[in-house]
């Protein structure tokens, strides 16, 4: 019988084949068009303009790990999207936040969502971080062709360990390499200015509400000199997407209280523009 | 040379039937049965490696009874196809009756296919609505038929005997204790003899698709001291017979 095709009606061979977990194995199987990787480019002259998600950040503290994101996608010079929301809970214990082509990017974590829920059904037990961690470094490494076209997507992954105990945060490049960040990192265009406003601001002792609020403060930092990166805006009431991971799983901090902690900020740096300053010595 | 003796059409398919009947026969049963707040699924599995009952999908579940091989290969078809169509679709267009009909179809061809040996499985697979009357539970004898359930069913061993004892005393609006109790009373009367069994938390599985729970999966098992919680506070409710407490979920 065809592997893929059933002319019965009843579900093809590749369906009930055991052996594989995973849910893009088995799309790779079935139906091959529909994994992202195996799409061929036209060839491409020059740039091309398309929607971009900017900047990431995430930190870790005590009791877990906060990811955060602004929300402005841009296309070239033009502001694409003033509230696209680029942090996803990937599963109950992590999280996944988006820099690069915004429409690959989004396909990419609804994918990773579905490949975790689907192990986690057929083996009736949840990927450990590492192994989450892997299977996201696989899925951008199938980008790689599209990547070196100028269409990459770098995400940012942070979860909590319930085997450590702790909240930990693996960042990419666009061949899939991954490195596990101690403390804080940031992804996207304005990723260099938010990392050193948090190299000021981390302190491994937070809590998380200070957290929040340092986080709040990298992105304004970023917003401040990356014109592709979007601060908190208060006219529209659009704030940053804030999202905590701890013992207790996945929760995004609702925009009241975020408003509050970016009305904070902003008023904070009504008398101090740079932001907190940090001892010199 | 032999020549193969003539089997009529109408014996084979009896002989097929018969066949898988007597497969699902020898296993214990599994009973599904509604309650206000969504469906409960509770098996006799000392097995905590080897499901009876799992999660397809948001809102839908499966059971099943018979060869673990066969239905194992059966629920792992049932995933593939709802998240295949969750993500060439959208989630909410994954349906218990879509899956129903998919399963209706394999089953069928491989019972009427010749060359093949008929599954000895019986099949429910149920969905969690909004309200109690938005719920559908499905159950697939072994030859692809369809039967659309209501209330309580029961599929394995004894399920004739079980069914009734089912049907007599389930009624809409229980709790989630009480159907449970009645749960496991049925089964216990799966008992080929003596009537007088008690089932143990250890000795059962047990999972609710939960129409109240805020999460997007609707699935969850009941497990440990929350079964023994409520397998006590129903024993209390029953023998008082009557005034339904609220059940302590989660």
């Amino acid at each position: 019988m065809d592997n893929t095709r059933s002319t019965t009606g009843r579900l093809p061979a590749a369906f009930l084949t055991p052996g594989s977990s995973s849910f893009l194995d088995f799309l790779g199987d079935h139906s091959p068009e529909l994994l992202p990787g195996n799409r061929t480019l036209p060839p491409i002259k020059g740039a091309v303009e398309l929607p971009h998600g900017t900047t990431i950040v995430a930190a870790t503290f005590e009791s877990g790990v906060v990811l955060a994101g602004d929300r402005r996608a841009t296309m070239g010079n033009v502001i694409a999207s003033r509230d696209l929301e680029k942090v996803f809970p990937a599963d109950e214990f992590s999280a996944v936040g988006i820099a690069g082509t915004a429409g690959l990017a989004v396909e990419m974590v609804r994918l990773f969502q579905l490949e975790l829920e689907h192990y986690e059904k057929i083996e009736g037990a949840t990927l450990s971080l590492e192994g989450k961690a892997n299977r996201l470094s696989t899925m951008i490494r199938g980008n790689l062709g599209m990547a070196m076209q100028g269409l990459a997507v770098v995400p940012l992954f942070a979860g909590y360990d319930t085997v450590r105990g702790r909240g930990r945060i693996f960042s990419y490049d666009i061949t899939g390499g991954r490195s596990e960040e101690h403390g804080f990192a940031a992804t996207g265009s304005g990723s260099v200015y938010a990392r050193g406003a948090l190299k000021k601001l981390y302190r491994k002792d937070l809590t998380q509400d200070q957290m929040v609020t340092a986080i709040v403060q990298a992105l304004y930092d970023a917003a401040d000199d990356d014109s592709a990166t979007g601060g908190p805006d208060l006219t529209r009431r659009i704030f940053p997407v804030v999202t905590v991971i701890t013992a207790d799983g996945f929760r995004r901090i609702p925009d009241s209280d975020v408003a509050e902690t970016a009305r904070l900020v902003v008023e904070g740096r009504r008398q101090n523009p740079d932001g907190p300053r940090a001892e010199v010595l | 040379m032999s020549t193969p003796f003539y089997v009529s059409p109408q014996q084979a398919m009896a002989d097929r039937a018969e066949y898988a009947r007597k497969g699902i026969a020898r296993g214990r049963s599994v009973v599904v049965l509604q309650y206000t707040d969504g469906i409960v699924f509770v098996a006799e599995n000392p097995s905590r490696a080897l499901h009876k009952v799992s999660e397809i999908y948001d809102r839908i579940a499966f059971a099943a009874v018979g060869k673990y091989n066969e239905f194992e290969n059966l629920r792992l078809g049932g995933v593939r196809y709802a998240d295949l169509r969750g993500y060439t679709y959208d989630r909410d267009d994954v349906t218990a009756r879509g899956l129903a009909n998919v399963y209706a179809q394999t089953l069928g061809t491989i019972f009427s296919s010749v060359g093949e040996k008929p599954y000895e499985v019986e099949l429910i697979v149920a969905e969690v609505g909004a309200a109690p009357e938005d719920d559908q539970i499905y159950r697939l004898p072994h030859d692809g038929s369809i039967v659309d359930e209501h209330g309580a069913v029961a599929v394995g061993g004894n399920s004739d005997q079980i069914g009734s004892y089912l049907d007599q005393r389930h009624r809409d609006g229980m709790t989630l204790a009480e159907a449970l109790a009645l749960a496991v009373e049925s089964l216990a009367r799966d008992s080929g003899g003596n009537g007088d069994r008690q089932l143990t938390a250890e000795q059962l599985e047990v999972a609710v698709l939960d129409r109240t729970r805020p999460q997007q999966r609707k699935f969850k098992r009941l497990l440990g001291p929350q079964l023994n919680a409520l397998l006590e506070q129903s024993g209390e409710g029953s023998s008082e017979d009557g005034p339904s407490e609220d059940s302590a979920e989660d």
